[in-house]
């Protein structure tokens, strides 16, 4: 592939869109300014390169909730695999613990992987918030992945109940280091046991969401381990901070009809209107259930995020419960108390649902961690959770480049510029595609496989 | 094989003894320093409750859900994934749609037993077109002639003449259900069992009741303890029961 110095991303979209969707779509880049050396460092924080911004772009969903919710309508998406040889997998990250009897089934950490018969690079995607290595958005990328010729290994996210009881070592997830090193331990574990079958040309990762904030750690913290000296990092509409980004999805369970003490109500309506919706002629079904249901239902923003927000809840309040018992903290289960796996949980599903992400952090989180920060407030610890923490690294190096889009939900007013302050030309800026919505979209399949084939023609 | 007897017998062993048996002294809550949240900080006081579902024999329920879990990884997945292998996709296909031609036969009586002209004739028809034109139910013809399915159970018929669900009931092997669905198997097997015999010889029914439970998981995408939730038994008895009063609704 011929790439254009200084453009890369710009040249390998071009190409890949051109043969693609033909030439009503075209990419223009805000800003043609180069800087190189010293110049450019100087000048960094004023100007530098810009992000790629997309225009004319042909995802269809413009409703940034809407986008959220329904994904990538089946007739713009990529052309994938219908399978591939996918092989679930477990592995026991920490032989001498002693996993709590409530928890049983989880004392091993499964993952997926799909391999090559021969010589390739190897790519590791890390899912996002609550997300299952086996979970739709991961098995897309696999298979993406896996037909332009990668081995892929698909690991859940470390907010994944199985992640907390099996691989993270506090159980207190959340943590950006803390997490890191846990990724990093399952991906060296995992590779111990890849390595007598196949042979690796490079390693590379992606994350969508929390997982390409993870991502980012990894990266920084294969710097100094070096094991893997990954080649390409790609981060898929990453939150910057942290905090900011649950608050804004704590906040969406408040446009629950009745707030959150209707959230029961409201998850049952949800499921009797999905259910009747689902018996309902709405077309062919399948794949593109969700979007019929959106396109008949005509829901509002306040509904869609409703939505957004209750799924996130779902998440986090396993998340916080897991946690506790890991770390037998009392947050919600009493502290000493042990649960077995013939327990009553109905009280503590009943509080977790009713406490936000928000409340994990400064009720659960700060006080676990306390004594690592003896000279810093909750607020402080809690705001450095974030990608500007370690701005200095992601703007140095090049193996990290980004996907963003201008709308994402789980984002503050203002905090896409983050991205194409810090990265540059290695940032790209869809106007479209809510938090992850357009990851299926054909062009961003197209450019996320891109981005990973430049090592390998350069 | 044995494994799996032993710790069957143990479980019907322990159900039985559940009944007479005192109950074990467990760790109570209250024994223990409150905890950062607790119920009744964060709930409403009025609160009700939407997800409970009446569960009274939550323990033995769980001991068997355990078990269809023990029983699902020992023996019941890997027939399945044999069954995947071994059988051509057509075929399993085949049996699966037969097994749906028995299932609308039994829809026949409860839409009768519930007074439902349509959905009588609907599967009426669906069982006269697909165990003629559909060679004793192996295709699917009247899907493809877009007769409507709607599926109709015993636990249905008797919901809808006003018989609550009752308590939530895991069924060895069968997992959820409660007392008014489970006692509905029965009539609803009798019919099935009735119906076939009609049709086939013998040696088919005992076919058919061998390929049944291995048909029947095989098309269920459910895995236990890969949900992603710390509350799978809470959710799996909410979903299930919220499912069946819509069953009954419709």
């Amino acid at each position: 592939m011929q790439l254009v110095t200084g453009h890369p991303i710009h040249a390998t979209i071009v190409s890949l869109i051109g043969d693609q969707t033909g030439n009503h779509v075209t990419i223009k880049k805000s800003t043609q300014a180069r800087f190189f050396g010293l110049y450019a460092v100087l000048f960094a924080s004023l100007t530098c390169a810009s992000a790629v911004t997309v225009e004319d772009y042909g995802y269809p969903i413009t409703d940034r909730f809407a986008a959220t919710v329904v994904g990538t309508p089946v007739e713009f998406q990529a052309q994938l695999p219908k399978s591939i040889p996918l092989k679930g997998k477990s592995i026991t990250i920490f032989p001498g613990r002693v996993t709590p009897d409530v928890f049983f089934y989880g004392s091993e950490l499964l993952y997926s992987v799909a391999l090559q018969d021969s010589n390739a690079p190897l790519i590791f995607i890390i899912a996002g918030t609550g997300g299952s290595h086996d979970g739709t958005t991961n098995m897309n990328m696999a298979k993406a992945f896996y037909q332009a010729g990668f081995h892929v290994v698909s690991t859940s996210s470390p907010t994944y109940n199985n992640f907390v009881i099996a691989a993270s070592k506090t159980g207190v997830v959340g943590h950006a280091e803390k997490d890191a090193e846990d990724i990093y331990r399952v991906f060296e574990m995992i590779w111990a046991e890849l390595k007598q079958d196949i042979q690796v040309t490079s390693f590379n990762v992606i994350g969508p969401s929390l997982g390409a904030f993870n991502a980012a750690y990894v990266s920084k913290l294969d710097e100094e381990r070096k094991a893997f000296n990954f080649e390409h990092v790609l981060l898929i509409n990453p939150p910057v901070s942290l905090y900011n980004s649950i608050s804004l999805l704590d906040r969406m369970t408040q446009d629950i009809p009745g707030g959150v003490d209707n959230f029961d109500r409201f998850v049952n309506n949800l499921m009797h209107a999905y259910a009747t919706m689902a018996k309902a002629p709405v077309g062919s079904g399948g794949d593109n259930f969700l979007y019929q249901v959106y396109e008949k239902l005509q829901l509002k923003d306040e509904q869609l995020a409703a939505l957004i927000g209750t799924s996130f809840r779902l998440s986090s309040s396993t998340l916080a419960f897991t946690a506790d018992v890991m770390a037998d903290y009392g947050y919600i289960k009493p502290k000493g108390l042990v649960l077995d796996r013939y327990s009553n949980l109905q009280i503590y599903d009943d509080v977790a649902v009713r406490l936000g992400f928000t409340d994990y952090y400064f009720e659960f989180f700060y006080p676990f961690y306390k004594a690592d920060y003896p000279n810093k407030t909750q607020n402080e610890v809690i705001a450095e959770i974030s990608l500007r923490s370690i701005e200095d690294y992601l703007r140095n190096t090049q193996k990290i480049t980004v996907m963003h889009n201008v709308d994402d939900i789980i984002l503050e007013p203002g905090e896409i510029n983050f991205f194409s302050e810090v990265f540059g030309e290695r940032a790209t800026i869809y106007p479209y595609g809510g938090h992850i919505g357009n990851i299926n979209y054909r062009d961003n399949v197209a450019h996320m496989l891109a981005t990973f084939s430049q090592g390998e023609t350069q | 094989m044995i494994h799996l007897l032993r710790r069957l017998s143990l479980l019907v062993l322990l159900t039985s003894l559940g009944a007479c048996s005192s109950p074990q002294v467990k760790p109570q809550a209250a024994d223990y320093p409150e905890p950062v949240f607790t119920a009744e900080q964060i709930l409403p006081p009025d609160h009700a409750d939407l997800t409970a579902v009446y569960d009274p024999w939550e323990t033995m329920n769980k001991h068997i859900y355990n078990f269809n879990y023990e029983f699902d990884n020992a023996v019941y997945l890997p027939i399945v994934r044999g069954y995947e292998t071994v059988i051509p996709s057509f075929a399993r296909t085949g049996f699966s749609n037969f097994f749906r031609n028995i299932a609308d036969v039994t829809s026949i009586f409860n839409s009768f037993l519930q007074l439902a002209p349509k959905k009588f004739i609907q599967n009426t028809g669906r069982v006269l077109v697909n165990t003629t034109v559909g060679i004793f139910g192996l295709v699917d013809v009247a899907s493809k002639m877009k007769i409507p399915r709607p599926v109709e159970d015993f636990g249905q018929t008797l919901g809808h003449w006003g018989v609550g669900q009752g308590p939530y009931l895991v069924l060895p092997f069968l997992g959820p259900s409660n007392l008014r669905d489970g006692a509905g198997l029965l009539p609803d097997l009798y019919v099935a069992g009735v119906a076939s015999d009609a049709v086939f010889s013998s040696d088919v029914t005992l076919g058919a009741l061998v390929l049944y439970p291995i048909n029947t998981r095989a098309n269920n995408p459910f895995r236990y303890y890969q949900n992603g939730t710390a509350f799978e038994y809470e959710m799996v008895r909410w979903l299930y029961s919220t499912k069946r009063k819509l069953d009954v609704n419709e």
